[in-house]
């Protein structure tokens, strides 16, 4: 008997950590729930190292999920919005940071390195196939004597 | 000969993000910077802790340099932080404190209990003022100049090592400005 009220009670326990993590906020419309919803995807909580806000149980997260909903039903565009956290958390809530100069690395090096990388290998391609079809002049006298000398050399050896 | 130096371009970008990464090992990545160094403290009007009717705003704040921690009772690690702060007081600091979230009752008893080294009791009761500030976890502690304007800030405890070789050069810096 007592096992199984222990049972009950950690039941319990567990559904108020599954319970913790909804909250109730109320939307217009679908359009505005699905808004913030996409928000709170786009921002990252600036405690947890790499959970978006919406998937956060951290109670900074739960804060500005709320600020998210209070500044949307105040009529502030998503832009508005992530430039609000941006002002106050840093540019690290962003999933997706700004195309800047000091981000235009991040942005468009891997694709620069890709890029410098083909142009390598189609240069040396074609360098190669230059050098395998100019090649097939006859050889000098000079040259002929050497090679005949090579070969002799390995015939003996 | 210029031929072979072009061949070592990939060595050269390989040993340049080795050395990028190598360094990323040392970073301790839940240290943000923040977005508030070089502003103005952002602008609030709250009560003070224990006197309800005494509103407190950021002018009140200016005048000398001063450390403004933000705490909480519910902050474990804001009681180690507590002794240094106390300390520092001792040796003529100014410090502030921004009672964070927290209940009014328990934060009265820990200031009466441990001693109180703030000279403002700032009481954000709904955290209004941790947002503005980009709080994300306290014990946060903020530097500010005799104009209110934020010039450093410590996520963490502020022990003797961290007042030692980040606070305190920059505090005597702010002190000794005209």
């Amino acid at each position: 008997m007592s096992r199984r009220i222990g049972m009950l009670l950690i039941l319990w326990a567990l559904m108020g950590n599954v319970w913790a993590a909804i909250e109730t906020f109320s939307y217009q419309d679908d359009a505005e729930r699905e808004r913030f919803k996409n928000l709170t995807r786009e921002l990252r909580c600036p405690k947890c190292q790499n959970q978006d806000l919406a998937d956060s149980n951290a109670p900074i997260a739960a804060d500005l999920r709320r600020e998210i909903h209070r500044l949307m039903a105040a009529g502030q565009s998503d832009e508005q919005i992530i430039e609000y956290l941006v002002a106050r958390y840093g540019e690290f809530v962003r999933y997706r940071p700004a195309v800047e100069g000091r981000t235009f690395i991040l942005w468009y090096g891997p694709a620069g390195l890709l890029l410098a990388g083909a142009i390598t290998v189609l240069f040396m391609v074609r360098r190669r196939r230059q050098v395998s079809l100019t090649d097939n002049t006859p050889l000098s006298a000079e040259e002929r004597a050497r090679l005949a000398h090579l070969l002799d050399k390995k015939d003996r050896s | 000969m210029s031929r072979r130096l072009v061949l070592l371009i990939p060595l050269i970008i390989f040993l340049i993000m080795a050395g990028f990464l190598f360094r990323g090992l040392f970073l301790n990545p839940s240290e943000l910077p923040s977005a508030l160094i070089d502003k103005p403290f952002p602008a609030f009007s709250l009560p003070a802790v224990g006197e309800p009717s005494r509103l407190l705003t950021e002018v009140d704040l200016q005048g000398k340099p001063a450390l403004v921690n933000v705490w909480g009772t519910w902050c474990v690690a804001c009681r180690e932080e507590h002794a240094v702060l106390n300390a520092l007081k001792e040796q003529g600091v100014t410090i502030h404190g921004i009672n964070y979230k927290d209940d009014q009752a328990s934060a009265l008893k820990w200031l009466k209990e441990f001693h109180n080294p703030y000279q403002l009791d700032v009481r954000d009761d709904q955290g209004s003022l941790g947002l503005d500030l980009g709080v994300y976890g306290a014990p946060e502690t903020f530097l500010i100049d005799k104009n209110g304007v934020i010039r450093y800030k410590h996520v963490g405890i502020v022990d003797e090592r961290v007042w030692r070789e980040q606070l305190a050069p920059r505090y005597q810096q702010l002190l000794e400005a005209p």
